[in-house]
């Protein structure tokens, strides 16, 4: 296998990784205001992710500095032709990366509603515009002879990368859903299951008309190759093992339900990286976005130290925050958890 | 304005914003870990009560530094992605594994650190945050390695074909001589950042008498750490003006507004007047020898004026003005030094006291002033980075590619305006609420501790 497909590779990698890890937490802050149910839930449900979602969310910086890195011209374009989006996208981040931190630094009702709503909204956002933006990579986007986009911020808004971003949104509900029944006890575990049995089967359909839709934007017929058969399947069996109440292997099916759909947009689309809709001919591929040889070694050498240390300590990090996160535990009248820092 | 000065504008304004976090948090986490140290070793309840009382100012910094930090790794595919598709080659890399190895470092650990209290055996629970320290200061070396590419390219050929710039050696670009000064000049710039802010804390609550044991300790540490750091800045910073007068000429002479070429050559306490178009500024107590020393470490060293490079420039490059803003130059130098001079007066103030063994808490005079000096590293550390970035231009990579020619031709003005806006208002409000609960922390009564006897007891974590 040649370096650059190597590195296409890794970047799928990242990609991936980012939304299986990202995703839960992204549906942890969708839902904590709805399965929260009183003040203490809403905080059970933010600490379940507490010590997990900035490394997470390391995913995807580095999935975007490595394509950066490995491929500078699929960054350029696809960075300055989704631009207005990206904004978007950023404010987003923004708002939901500093809500944690500051939503329980004030003791009042205002001020933590406003940032319930701010983590929420910011936290639908992101997955419905990285949703969009993958998607629009597959659909093909107006590109010219010299990679530049030649579009206006209208045309980003394809139908196919529009559904993949409702897609992108609807499984990380259900992943972050199935999570909240997993790492919480009382009444946010039984609101979460309750929810997210309901959220599950909107999910499966999505998840289907996707790799249907996936199938034809390739220009591979309409029959779901293996990973995208391995999504629905993986998606219909988390639905079915959540109604029965079996939540750690729902986890487990909706994580591979959103690598296999996560990926499967990678797979369709190499050799491309970028499909041209003016020109087949403007495609961008993995060989004529690409950086030279020694920069691509330096950095497969730098990976391959590194990203099994990142993950070891990483996987550590969700041993020693294993157990369920409990609301009584966030009720005020608990000394302990009074200290608002 | 054109599409090109709005780039402009916004990459100056979301990397001086992200530069008031990022020194406090290199240096706080660094302190904070200090800090946890002494409560292991000496088991003393004071120094448990600060280190989460620093640890949460801490926190409320590093929240808006990693989210001011995300736009800035995408603003150079998004503004400059003529920049980025030219150079992704060799810059791209440290950028890769500033993130494998510095951020997930970082990020995973603090993780650990706050939310691990009550979970880790309390030795393990001490290395987390001395990860998030190295953290903090791996994620500085491998930007810092980045940004000297740009001001003194090496390690890399062009390409024939493509007519890029190619990596060819990643051992010259972690070895690049601005690199190696100006990861170090920035580290103790981060120490000095975040131990004049803990020294101003700890004035604050002294003169409000609060827990003033308590608070003399880490005044007291914040001296310990500023005092050196200081020093050895300055040093650092005056060698780093040599390494730069070596590379990029154009920037010392502009720091002087020097036209002509000069020998030996003094250094001007203030001038009036001054700019690209004033050349004959009237300087104001020149000091002799003394920009000869900051510029070639020799007492009668020569400074190259810039007139002479200008000329050397355009037969090397072809027509064009190859000037800085020499205004900005000349002050950004100035403010620096003086901040820098005026810091050094403070740590000398306070360690006067400590070594007669003055009561600290008794210092008003003292006391209020290091309340104040808080602003100082902050200016200090913009003013360095308009003098290092600024005094690059017209150059985006020195010699390699013109600003004009680095941004993305795809992206319209009204685009750049428009999401200049929306970071101009988030910013702003960012800005507003994170010194509001900045101060509200600082100026908090301290947490009581566990009783002194109750060392043993589980420390809780600190929760959201
Ligand atoms: C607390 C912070 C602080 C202090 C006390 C100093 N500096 Fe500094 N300086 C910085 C904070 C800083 C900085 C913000 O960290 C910069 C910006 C880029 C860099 O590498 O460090 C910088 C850059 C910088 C540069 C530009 C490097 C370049 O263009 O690549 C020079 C020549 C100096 N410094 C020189 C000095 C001198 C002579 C000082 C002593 C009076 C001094 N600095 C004190
Ligand atoms: C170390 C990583 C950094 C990199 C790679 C970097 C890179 C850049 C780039 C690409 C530009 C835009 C093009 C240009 O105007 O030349 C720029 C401009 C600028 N940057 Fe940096 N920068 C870094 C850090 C910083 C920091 C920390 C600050 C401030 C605290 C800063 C201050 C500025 C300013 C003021 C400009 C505008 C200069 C001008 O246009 O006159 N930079 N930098
Ligand atoms: C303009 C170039 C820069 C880029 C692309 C950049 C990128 C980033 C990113 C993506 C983060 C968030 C990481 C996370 O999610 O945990 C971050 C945070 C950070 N950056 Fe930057 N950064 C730049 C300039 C700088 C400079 C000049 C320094 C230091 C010399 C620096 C040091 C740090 C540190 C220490 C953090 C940790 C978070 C914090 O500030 O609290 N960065 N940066």
């Amino acid at each position: 296998m040649t370096l650059v497909s190597t590195w296409f590779i890794l970047i799928a990698v990242l990609w991936t990784g980012f939304f299986i890890l990202e995703g839960f937490d992204l549906g942890v802050g969708m839902l904590h205001g709805v399965v929260g149910g009183d003040e203490a839930g809403r905080r059970a449900a933010i600490n379940t992710i507490g010590p997990l979602w900035d490394g997470n969310e390391v995913w995807l910086v580095v999935a975007g500095a490595g394509m950066f890195a490995a491929f500078p011209g699929w960054y350029a374009t696809m960075f300055s032709g989704l631009y207005l989006a990206l904004v978007v996208l950023l404010a987003a981040l923004i708002v939901r990366g500093v809500s944690f931190e500051f939503r329980g630094k004030v003791d009042g009702q205002r001020w933590r509603q406003t940032w319930d709503w701010l983590l929420t909204g910011g936290s639908l956002f992101v997955p419905l515009l990285l949703g969009v933006g993958l998607g629009d990579l597959l659909a093909g986007l107006p590109i010219d002879s010299s990679q530049e986009y030649t579009g206006s911020f209208l045309d980003l808004l394809t139908p196919y990368g529009l559904f993949v971003g409702v897609t992108f949104v609807l499984l990380c509900l259900m992943h972050g859903g199935t999570f909240l029944a997993l790492k919480t006890t009382d009444h946010v575990r039984t609101r979460s299951l309750h929810l997210t049995r309901r959220i599950a089967p909107v999910t499966c359909v999505a998840v289907l008309v996707f790799a249907v839709w996936t199938q034809v934007t390739a220009g591979r017929g309409v029959l779901p190759n293996l990973l995208e058969v391995t999504a629905v399947l993986a998606v219909v069996a988390g639905a079915w093992l959540l109604a029965e109440g079996r939540e750690g292997w729902a986890f487990a099916a909706s994580t591979v339900a959103i690598a296999a759909s996560v990926s499967s947009i990678f797979t369709e689309l190499y050799p491309r990286v970028m499909v041209s809709s003016t020109s087949s001919a403007f495609d961008l591929t993995v060989h004529n976005t690409a950086s030279g040889t020694y920069a691509l070694k330096v950095m497969t050498v730098v990976a391959v130290i590194l990203l099994p240390v990142v993950l070891a300590y990483q996987a550590w990090t969700y041993h020693v925050f294993r157990a369920r996160v409990r609301p009584e535990d966030f009720a005020p009248a608990v000394p302990a958890a009074a200290e608002p820092s | 304005m054109s599409q090109l000065d709005l780039a402009r504008l916004q990459f100056a304004m979301t990397s001086i914003y992200h530069f008031l976090f990022v020194p406090v948090t290199i240096g706080l986490a660094f302190l904070t870990a200090l800090l946890q140290t002494a409560w292991h070793r000496s088991n003393r309840p004071e120094y448990l009560r600060l280190t989460r009382f620093f640890g949460t100012l801490l926190l409320i910094n590093v929240a808006v530094g990693v989210v001011t930090g995300l736009v800035q790794e995408f603003q150079f595919g998004m503004d400059w992605s003529t920049y980025s598709r030219t150079v992704g080659d060799v810059f791209g890399a440290p950028l890769a594994m500033e993130g494998l190895a510095a951020f997930f470092l970082e990020s995973t650990f603090l993780g650990l650190w706050v939310f691990g209290w009550d979970k880790l055996p309390r030795r393990v629970h001490l290395a987390t945050i001395w990860a998030v320290a190295a953290g903090a200061s791996l994620s500085a070396a491998f930007i810092m390695a980045a940004n000297s590419w740009m001001q003194h390219p090496v390690g890399y050929t062009i390409n024939t074909s493509t007519g890029r710039p190619q990596l060819n050696d990643i051992w010259a670009v972690l070895t690049n001589p601005v690199f190696l000064w100006g990861y170090v000049h920035v580290l103790l710039a981060s120490l000095v950042t975040a131990a004049v802010v803990m020294l101003g804390v700890s004035a604050w609550q002294l003169r409000r008498g609060n827990a003033p044991e308590v608070f003399k300790s880490s005044a007291r540490l914040a001296l310990i750490v500023l005092t050196p750091s200081i020093v050895l800045a300055m040093f650092v910073g005056s060698e780093l003006g040599v390494v730069e007068a070596r590379y990029q000429p154009m920037k010392i002479a502009a720091a002087e507004a020097q036209w002509t070429t000069c020998q030996p050559c003094s250094f001007s306490l203030f001038q009036v007047g001054g700019g690209n178009d004033d050349k004959t500024p009237t300087k104001v107590i020149a000091i002799p020898h003394l920009l000869s020393l900051l510029a070639t470490n020799s007492w009668n060293g020569q400074v190259t004026g810039l007139n002479e490079v200008q000329s050397s420039y355009e037969q090397q490059y072809g027509p064009g003005n190859y000037v800085p803003n020499v205004f900005v130059q000349y002050w950004a130098m100035r403010v620096m030094a003086y901040a820098a001079v005026g810091i050094m007066g403070v740590a000398a103030w306070g360690i006067w006291l400590l070594w007669r063994k003055k009561r600290l808490a008794g210092a008003t005079l003292f006391l209020r002033l290091a309340v104040w000096a808080v602003i100082l590293p902050f200016l200090m550390n913009t003013a360095g980075w308009l003098l290092t970035e600024s005094g690059r231009q017209p150059w985006i990579v020195q010699g390699v590619q013109l600003t004009k020619n680095g941004v993305s031709p795809s992206v319209s003005t009204t685009s750049v305006a428009i999401s200049l806006v929306a970071f101009l208002l988030l910013y702003g409000a960012l800005a507003v609420v994170d010194v509001v609960l900045m101060m509200r922390y600082a100026r908090r009564e301290l947490a009581a501790g566990p009783a002194a006897e109750d060392a043993e007891a589980v420390v809780p974590a600190m929760t959201y």
